[in-house]
């Protein structure tokens, strides 16, 4: 395994992984899009799958779902072995996919009576399930329209609700958010909080960062088929640089004078070679210094600028964010290699 | 629960959700039933007199003519209708709701046989529905014993079980609506050039064969001897196979192309 990985806190929960895969592999003909994936999800804990459009993330989620197979690898889910016994993995799990699985042509209510059936609740039971939870994702206005009429968020709130009909205590959304508005997605963040402090273990896939931040215990960032990285949100965060001050000007002279004198300038602490000397942004007229955002930093670059008599328009600190991890591990197409050397 | 009685039980709503879907858009099947009716007026009432002297050795005899037409008619009908079905397969197998029942602890097949039982009602139900305009339009089969009436309806139903189980398959392999309704286009295709219209006697030589080895005319010369107490011979036979036939070739390429992974 050459991804670059880091350790699990030591407050690592002691119940085993209710998903575990490992050495995952899937070609579709020529193209590779799965190359070797390991993957550990503890119980009531919200893993996500982060990478960009065509990572394989939607693969990953249809192979540990049973909806297709993988050329290698073995998949637990729910203690049950994926490959000899599908069914039970079945009836332990719940999937939201990418794209609206719920049928159109037929009413929300319809929908969710429809899984009711095919979870054999009783009649009443169904009825009673179907009331409670379109209540809950506040679509009982609209259970009596044909879920084609639906709105792109009312459509994601049905999905998610069909889903859990069975009560299932593993969920897999790919994509949850995807094309919704702010509005939406917040209430699709609470429905998934929700859901966690339900015992319930979900396993998401976004490409969202904030999303993943907001809601993960655990990210693992896909890339090129490969896991580039795995940890916590704040672990990601310490794996690359990304922490600077940047100075705006608005009187492109005095923005000249600065980038003369910072070019010119030696800091005592340049912590990241690569951006030794900081940055230049011409149109934008800012200036980008590297700094770890300490006071101490703060203050020594503040008496730099006032010696060097640079007076900026505007200072703003930037920590890393999992933004700055994302491009790092998964940036202009690099294969996980390169990636790998931008965050030792 | 027994592992049958499961099938069972998600077959049968998945029957409930197909038969939902014909009831809340009806228009497709209604769409679909107007090509036979048409036709049956068209040949009785516009070409019935021409048609009628061609085979009376020219005297006109409507009525013998529309006798003839419409057990031909009603196996077109079936035709037709099941056309449907691979339109619906289609659209369905496109849609984000057959990956989820796939990831459910159901029974496997139970969306394609909740398609095809819902298919051959719709057929057997269409088939009903052209035969009483037949009936209204002056058709009647007041030889036939009940026994004959019993055996029509069964070569009724295995017929549109036969076409239906094509149609699945032909639904599975199209990537959407218009390539399905064009990929079905031979069961619209083939009673038009079967002994629906004219005897095959009376086609040109080198066209009958086209006519005698395919599957419509052997069943509509079963459901004419049926229905009218005409020469069956060795019709009933053939018309078996070719139901028998067709639904295990029908059954097997969908089973395949249903168990391939999706994309």
């Amino acid at each position: 395994m050459t991804a670059t990985r880091t350790t699990a806190p030591s407050t690592t929960r002691t119940t085993a992984p209710v998903i575990a895969a490992t050495g995952l592999r899937k070609s579709y003909g020529d193209k590779l899009v799965l190359d070797g994936i390991d993957l550990s999800v503890p119980q009531g804990t919200v893993f996500s799958l982060l990478g960009p459009n065509g990572a394989g993330k939607t693969t990953v989620v249809k192979i540990l779902s049973s909806l297709v197979s993988a050329d290698a690898g073995t998949v637990r889910v729910a203690g049950h072995d994926l490959a000899a016994d599908p069914q039970a993995v079945r009836a332990a799990i719940g999937v939201t996919g990418q794209f609206s699985a719920v049928d159109g042509l037929i009413t929300g209510e319809e929908n969710m009576l429809l899984m009711a059936d095919l979870h054999h609740l009783s009649r009443r039971e169904g009825r009673r399930i179907t009331a409670e939870l379109l209540d809950r994702f506040d679509l009982k206005d609209a259970a009596k329209k044909p879920a084609a009429t639906y709105s792109g968020g009312m459509k994601r709130r049905l999905d998610i609700a069909m889903t859990l009909v069975g009560g299932p205590r593993i969920i897999f959304l790919d994509e949850p958010t995807t094309g919704l508005d702010p509005r939406s997605r917040h209430t699709m963040w609470g429905i998934i909080r929700e859901l966690v402090s339900g015992g319930v273990t979900v396993f998401l896939t976004t490409q969202y960062l904030e999303e993943a931040d907001q809601l993960a215990d655990r990210i693992a960032v896909l890339s090129d088929g490969r896991i580039a990285a795995e940890g916590s949100a704040d672990e990601l965060k310490r794996l690359v640089p990304g922490g600077h001050i940047r100075l705006r000007f608005t009187d492109p002279s005095a923005y000249r004078s600065a980038a003369v004198a910072l070019r010119e300038a030696t800091f005592p602490r340049t912590a990241h070679p690569a951006r030794a000397g900081g940055s230049l942004d011409d149109e934008a007229l800012a200036l980008q210094i590297p700094s770890d955002g300490s006071q101490r930093e703060l203050r020594s670059l503040l008496d730099w600028l006032d010696s060097a008599g640079i007076e900026a328009d505007e200072l703003t600190v930037h920590t890393p964010d999992l933004d700055d991890v994302f491009f790092a591990l998964t940036g202009g197409g690099a294969v996980p290699h390169q990636a790998e050397e931008a965050t030792r | 629960m027994s592992s049958l009685s499961l099938a069972v039980r998600d077959a049968n709503t998945m029957l409930r959700r197909n038969l939902l879907h014909a009831r809340r858009y009806p228009s497709l099947t209604l769409n679909l039933l107007l090509t036979p009716i048409v036709l049956l007026l068209l040949f009785v009432y516009i070409f019935g007199d021409v048609m009628s002297a061609g085979m009376g050795g020219g005297h006109a005899d409507r009525s013998a003519y529309l006798a003839y037409l419409v057990p031909g008619i009603l196996m077109m009908t079936i035709g037709g209708t099941v056309v449907g079905a691979a339109v619906s397969v289609s659209t369905d197998m496109a849609e984000g709701i057959v990956a989820r029942f796939r990831t459910m602890a159901i029974h496997r097949g139970s969306v394609i046989i909740g398609h095809v039982v819902g298919s051959v009602l719709q057929s057997v139900a269409s088939v009903v529905l052209v035969g009483a305009v037949a009936v209204a339009i002056g058709f009647r089969s007041t030889d036939a014993t009940a026994l004959e009436w019993l055996a029509a309806l069964g070569l009724v139903a295995l017929v549109a079980l036969a076409l239906t189980w094509i149609a699945v398959g032909m639904g599975m392999v199209s990537p959407n609506a218009e390539a399905a309704s064009n990929n079905a286009l031979p069961l619209i295709v083939l009673p038009l050039i079967s002994s629906a219209f004219v005897p095959l006697d009376a086609m040109p030589g080198w066209f009958r064969p086209i006519a005698e080895y395919q599957p419509f005319t052997p069943a509509i010369e079963t459901l004419r001897g049926l229905l009218l107490g005409s020469e069956i011979g060795n019709n009933g036979w053939l018309a078996l196979g070719w139901c028998v036939g067709l639904s295990v070739l029908g059954y097997l390429w969908t089973k395949a192309v249903f168990n391939r992974d999706p994309k």
